[in-house]
């Protein structure tokens, strides 16, 4: 089946604005009598359910946290991009859309970027209006950053939490309309099937969490907004409880997985301790701003750092390798965060990491803070200020900035980052790949949307930092409001979906059937161990560098570790009661055959691009080597225990012309 | 630094259901070490449980940097333990020692039934923010972000009451079992923002009345809840709410 | 109680607002006290603090505050019964096996305001009955000034209560009671009505901990001197 991204016509500029004024709609009073399932309560599910709410739907939304402000969403720190141009420095829609076109190493839609860029500026306002305590200058304007990837300030921000401040804006208008009766919100209910009648997806089975009970729920079309899948790799940065499965159960339904590749890692986390270890925590893009990127330049500094010989302090300017600035002097230590990770990987490979695991490099602000505090001085006239005084101006600066950042720092690892340079290295962060959904947010399967980080719609193959917050509510609040619509206005003949037809006793049955066969295998080994050595082969064989050799071996492994785990699994307790076990076994089922897909994905793409970097595409000086003639197509892929299929979608670039990323 | 294999005795709560009559459990866990968080320890734990084929405790978690909100615990006595401005998940065993006892406990309050062992239901939080915890504002009805200038430090004021993470730490703190903090962290966020001044007095008696009808405790300005909230959210929060409250009643023609 | 009044009065604000300006009432009726039963310590025999108690209970405007105070001490204790009771179930069925209180800035006091109180009413209890209904009852001599109109002779009453030494240390520990309830409830009161400032709190904060200091230290002086005296 050829895939139609149903983009409309048009000049790029006017696509969105044209289309939203002639797309079909529902009346108001018809609207009353559709429904929608939305699964997800983040940044995308969670505003698309206020916003269809306020529209005047009936919306049924589910979560499986006791509550939706628990989305992950709330965990973003940095920023969120919007081409408001209010620093005067050169901004627009179309720079916003060129640099998430060329960040996204041309592996994304034209139209889908430009329009994500186009909202943008209605996001802000938006979220403004919601009471968002965005950072603000003396004058009482809002403030901005710059991030990754970029070489102007439009990064909007509430201090290293705006994610979470986004996510409540959407969590309270959610609320409202809950208040108001529009909204229907299950929560601590985990998605475990789609219900498809003709073809078209009709509802879902859902799983109470606290009594075990699987409930059907019928509407008239379903919206995924389940976020992403980084959590294959065991240790992410995501949250311990994001998974993929709601995703992966439209995959078994028919839908596709697109590009299931592309993970960013992302380059600034707290290394990894030890084996006992649970998660990685990131510390924001926006550090980069104003730390600098080091190792040692020779192997010995390193060696007698790593064996606590001495420290990052010990070694003198000329023995630093800032090598981020050294190689990419245009973008410095901002160069985005794939080109970043690389060079990190790069360093460590080569003997000169400063963590006893030899896998981490410094990221230090003592420049800094001598900068800051200077200028302070300046500023409050101080002009003998003492080395000691500048010090402590500097370092009150970079506390107002970066301080939440830095307390978690040294919580996590007891090193005082205002004196020691802190230890960074890459992590899973975030997945581009996803559903593969159309120009309207559809997936293949008619009345099934995804929206947000579970679709792969706009970031192609490496999302530049400050981007998922605005694709989230882009989609949530701005198009998939619309453009559901498409679909809803040919249902408005469609009665009530009755949960008690056959299609959706039969994926009871099946989900029941499945929930069965896990508890019964009562093995010897334990969920999480399963989980650990999954991730363990996704980060050996299909993390920052990958080679045809190891994907090949990384995807036997994992369909011998899936036929293993269906053979010595235990899940403690039964199906009918509160079962943290039971959820994970069901979630890390789901991984085991996405972790195959995605080892297929990137065995097929004989190309390095964005996170996607194979070994034998490299150009001679170590960068990512694109192959545009071959490779400009999206991969959906059809699920298949054997071989899964895949579906390409051609790429089509009218309006940017493609050329090697450079940062340099 | 503390030792890098500790030994510790852990006594747990353990309840099968929100009817089961509760007990403690002692186990005793080896290998812990000082770089390990608190939930990490918990891990190791339930792995050896589950390796005698055990139910293991269970507890809640998801982000485990500090800012959902999800996790909880009373780890000897104090809500998210004994390092203060700290969630559980970011709590470290560095800042515990070999030998050491450790009692963990679920939130108690009236207001948030155990669901199993260490999980409590906090339903009873979304309620009182669905009261009136929002700005009433259509998706695009907005104007443009820089329409109205708000003072940095009101901004800044306001954001520290948002800060809040609904961890409900503030009434596993107060021997009222109260959740005024929480409440009034919402009420002040939105009341300092002129977006949210616009209803602030309408809001602020909807969500005391929730809170009222929720069975938490009354307020008796004990301050607990400051001392252990680990976003340091301050009991100004709670004057502001009680002003807001005062004028609405008092004040206001309704 | 649909009326706004009804709502805001039955509302856990509400509750606090009424327990902070009655106790603000009775922390100003403290001081007013006070000064009064320092003339216990005046010399001459008692003339003072009888002439004193004469106006006191003569004095129209005076006798009809006092109806209010009465009041008020009955409202504040009664809601404070009613609101330890409502906290009291708050927690649920189970409580912490490890109790702790890292109480920032209050004092432990916070937590104990319904033991406080509870010691309080029954103290004044005894006070109200050593003095006050032994003067309604007549149960006091009359005495006779300058040659002016006959008064009741409260001062001798008092000195016969302080000669007890068991009556000394009930009054002095209920004096200390009395100051720990005041160290918590001061600032709460002012804290109940919204006003909490950064400039104004620590201002607040200081009255109020001197207040609570002071104030039950100069009642707890007199019992101890008059009984010194007459040893």
């Amino acid at each position: 089946m050829a895939l139609q991204s149903n983009v409309p016509p048009g000049e790029l500029g006017e696509k969105w604005t044209k289309y939203r004024s002639s797309m079909p709609l529902v009346a108001p009073n018809n609207k009353r009598r559709i429904e929608v399932i939305i699964v997800g309560t983040g940044l995308a599910g969670g505003a698309a359910a206020a916003t269809l709410g306020e529209l005047g739907y009936k919306v049924k939304v589910f979560t499986f946290h006791d509550s939706p402000r628990r989305a992950h969403s709330i965990a973003a720190q940095g920023g969120i991009n919007a081409a408001k141009n209010y620093q005067n420095d050169g901004d627009s829609v179309y720079r916003l859309f060129y640099d998430t076109i060329k960040g996204g190493d041309y592996r994304s839609r034209e139209a889908n970027v430009h329009r994500l860029a186009e909202v943008s500026v209605n996001i802000i306002d938006q979220a403004v209006a919601q009471g968002v305590p965005f950072a603000r200058e003396y004058g009482g304007l809002l403030a901005n950053r710059s991030f990754g990837g970029v070489q102007v300030s439009r990064t909007f921000y509430a201090r290293g939490q705006t994610g979470q401040q986004l996510l409540l804006g959407a969590y309270q208008s959610l609320s409202r309309q809950v208040s108001l009766g529009n909204v229907t919100m299950y929560n601590r209910h985990e998605m475990v099937d789609v219900v498809k009648i003709d073809g078209k997806a009709r509802g879902i089975i859902a799983r109470n969490l606290l009594t075990g009970e699987l409930e059907r729920h019928g509407a008239h079309a379903v919206v995924l907004g389940t976020g992403g899948y980084g959590n294959v790799f065991y240790l992410s940065t995501n949250a311990m409880n994001s998974n993929v499965s709601a995703a992966w159960r439209a995959v078994k339904k028919g839908a596709y997985m697109a590009n299931p590749c592309f993970t960013q890692i992302h380059p600034t986390c707290i290394p990894v301790s030890g084996e006992y270890q649970s998660k990685l925590t990131l510390m924001s893009e926006s550090l980069r701003n104003d730390g600098r990127v080091w190792v040692p330049k020779n192997q010995e500094d390193a060696k007698a750092i790593r064996e606590g010989r001495k420290t990052g302090l010990d070694i003198p300017e000329a023995d630093r390798d800032y090598y981020l600035e050294r190689r990419y002097p245009a973008f410095g230590n901002l160069v985005p965060r794939d080109v970043a990770s690389r060079a990190a990987k790069t360093a460590c490979d080569e003997g000169l990491g400063v963590s006893p695991t030899g896998l981490a490099v410094y990221l230090d602000f003592a420049d800094a803070i001598q900068r800051y505090g200077k200028s302070q001085a300046t500023t409050l006239n101080e002009t003998n200020a003492s080395a000691a005084r500048i010090r402590e101006l500097g370092t009150a600066v970079v506390a107002e900035k970066y301080g939440n950042l830095f307390e978690m720092y040294e919580k996590i690892t007891g090193e005082n980052p205002y004196v020691m340079p802190m230890k960074i290295y890459p992590a899973v962060h975030y997945t581009m790949g996803g559903l593969w959904v159309d120009y309207n947010l559809q997936t293949n399967v008619p009345g099934l949307f995804a929206a947000g980080e579970a679709n792969f719609s706009d970031h192609g193959a490496n999302r530049l930092g400050a981007s998922a917050l605005m694709q989230g509510l882009a989609d949530g609040y701005f198009v998939l409001p619309y453009t559901i619509g498409t679909f809803l206005a040919n249902e408005i003949r469609t009665p009530m979906i009755d949960p008690n037809g056959k299609e959706f006793m039969e994926a009871e049955k099946a989900v029941a059937d499945r929930i069965t066969r896990v508890m019964g295998v009562q093995g010897n080994q334990s969920v999480e161990s399963f989980h650990r050595r999954l991730g363990k082969y996704m980060w050996d064989y299909c993390g920052m560098a990958r080679n045809a050799d190891g994907l090949a071996k990384g995807r036997e492994l994992i369909r011998e570790l899936r036929e293993e785990f269906y053979r010595d699994v235990f899940v403690p307790g039964t199906a009918d009661e509160y079962n943290p076990e039971l959820e994970k076994a069901l979630r890390v089922a789901d991984f085991l055959e996405l972790g195959e897909l995605m080892m297929v994905d990137a065995l097929d793409r004989n190309e390095s691009c964005g996170g996607h970097f194979r070994e034998e595409y490299q150009t001679p000086e170590g960068e990512a080597l694109r192959r545009d003639d071959e490779y400009t197509y999206v991969s959906a892929w059809e699920w298949d225990d054997n071989q899964p299929i895949l579906h390409k979608e051609n790429l089509e670039f009218e309006n940017v012309e493609l050329k090697t990323r450079s940062y340099k | 630094m503390s030792a890098d294999n500790m030994k510790l005795t852990l006594k747990i709560w353990r309840q099968k259901n929100a009817n089961a009559k509760g007990h403690f459990d002692t186990h005793t866990l080896d290998g812990v070490t000082s770089h390990m968080s608190f939930l990490e320890m918990l891990d190791v734990l339930n792995e050896q449980i589950i390796q005698e084929k055990k139910e293991p405790v269970a507890f809640e978690h998801d982000c485990r940097e500090g800012i959902c909100g999800t996790c909880s615990l009373v780890i000897n006595g104090y809500p998210h333990g004994p390092q203060q401005g700290t969630t559980t998940c970011q709590l470290h065993m560095r800042h515990f020692k070999d030998g050491d006892t450790i009692t963990i406990e679920p939130w108690r309050s009236a207001a948030f039934p155990i669901v199993k062992d260490l999980v409590v239901n906090r339903d009873s939080f979304d309620r009182i923010i669905q009261a009136g915890g929002y700005i009433s504002v259509n998706t695009g009805q907005a104007q443009d972000g820089n329409a109205i200038p708000i003072e940095k430090d009101v901004a800044n004021e306001a954001m520290d009451a948002a800060t809040c993470i609904g961890c409900g730490a503030c009434v596993a703190a107060c021997p009222n079992a109260s959740a005024m903090l929480f409440t009034s962290a919402k009420v002040s966020h939105l009341a300092h923002m002129p977006q949210g001044e616009v209803e602030a007095s309408q809001r602020a008696i909807r969500m005391v009345e929730q809170h009222d009808a929720e069975g938490f405790g009354r307020c008796s300005n004990i301050t607990a809840c400051e001392a252990e909230c680990p976003k340091e959210i301050s009991v100004e929060h709670i004057a502001r709410l009680n002003r807001e409250y005062l004028s609405a009643s008092v004040g206001s023609d309704k | 109680m649909n009326t706004w009044f009804g709502r805001f009065i039955t509302s856990s604000i509400g509750k606090k607002v009424v327990m902070a300006l009655t106790g603000l009432f009775l922390i100003t009726f403290l001081i007013v006290h006070l000064v009064g039963n320092l003339q216990l310590l005046s010399s001459g025999g008692g003339q003072a603090f009888n002439e004193y108690a004469y106006f006191m209970t003569h004095n129209p405007l005076i006798k009809f505050t006092s109806y209010g105070l009465y009041a008020f001490i009955l409202i504040h204790a009664f809601q404070g019964i009613a609101l330890w009771l409502k906290n009291r179930s708050a927690r649920g069925s189970q409580g912490y096996a490890v109790k702790v209180n890292r109480t920032a800035g209050a004092s432990k006091a916070s937590v104990r305001m319904g033991a406080l109180g509870t010691i309080i009413l029954v103290f004044i209890l005894l006070h109200m009955y050593q003095f006050w209904l032994q003067m309604k009852l007549g149960n006091t001599a009359m005495i006779g000034y300058d040659g002016g109109e006959q008064v009741k002779d409260l001062y001798s009453l008092v000195k016969g209560v302080y000669a007890n030494p068991v009556f000394v240390v009930i009054y002095v520990i209920s004096m200390i009671v009395i100051g720990f309830h005041l160290w918590h409830g001061f600032e709460s009161a002012f804290q109940t009505l919204g006003l909490n400032h950064p400039k104004w709190t620590p201002l607040i904060k200081f009255v109020g901990r001197t207040y609570s200091v002071l104030v039950p230290l100069g009642f707890a002086i007199i019992p101890i001197w008059m009984y010194l005296a007459q040893q």
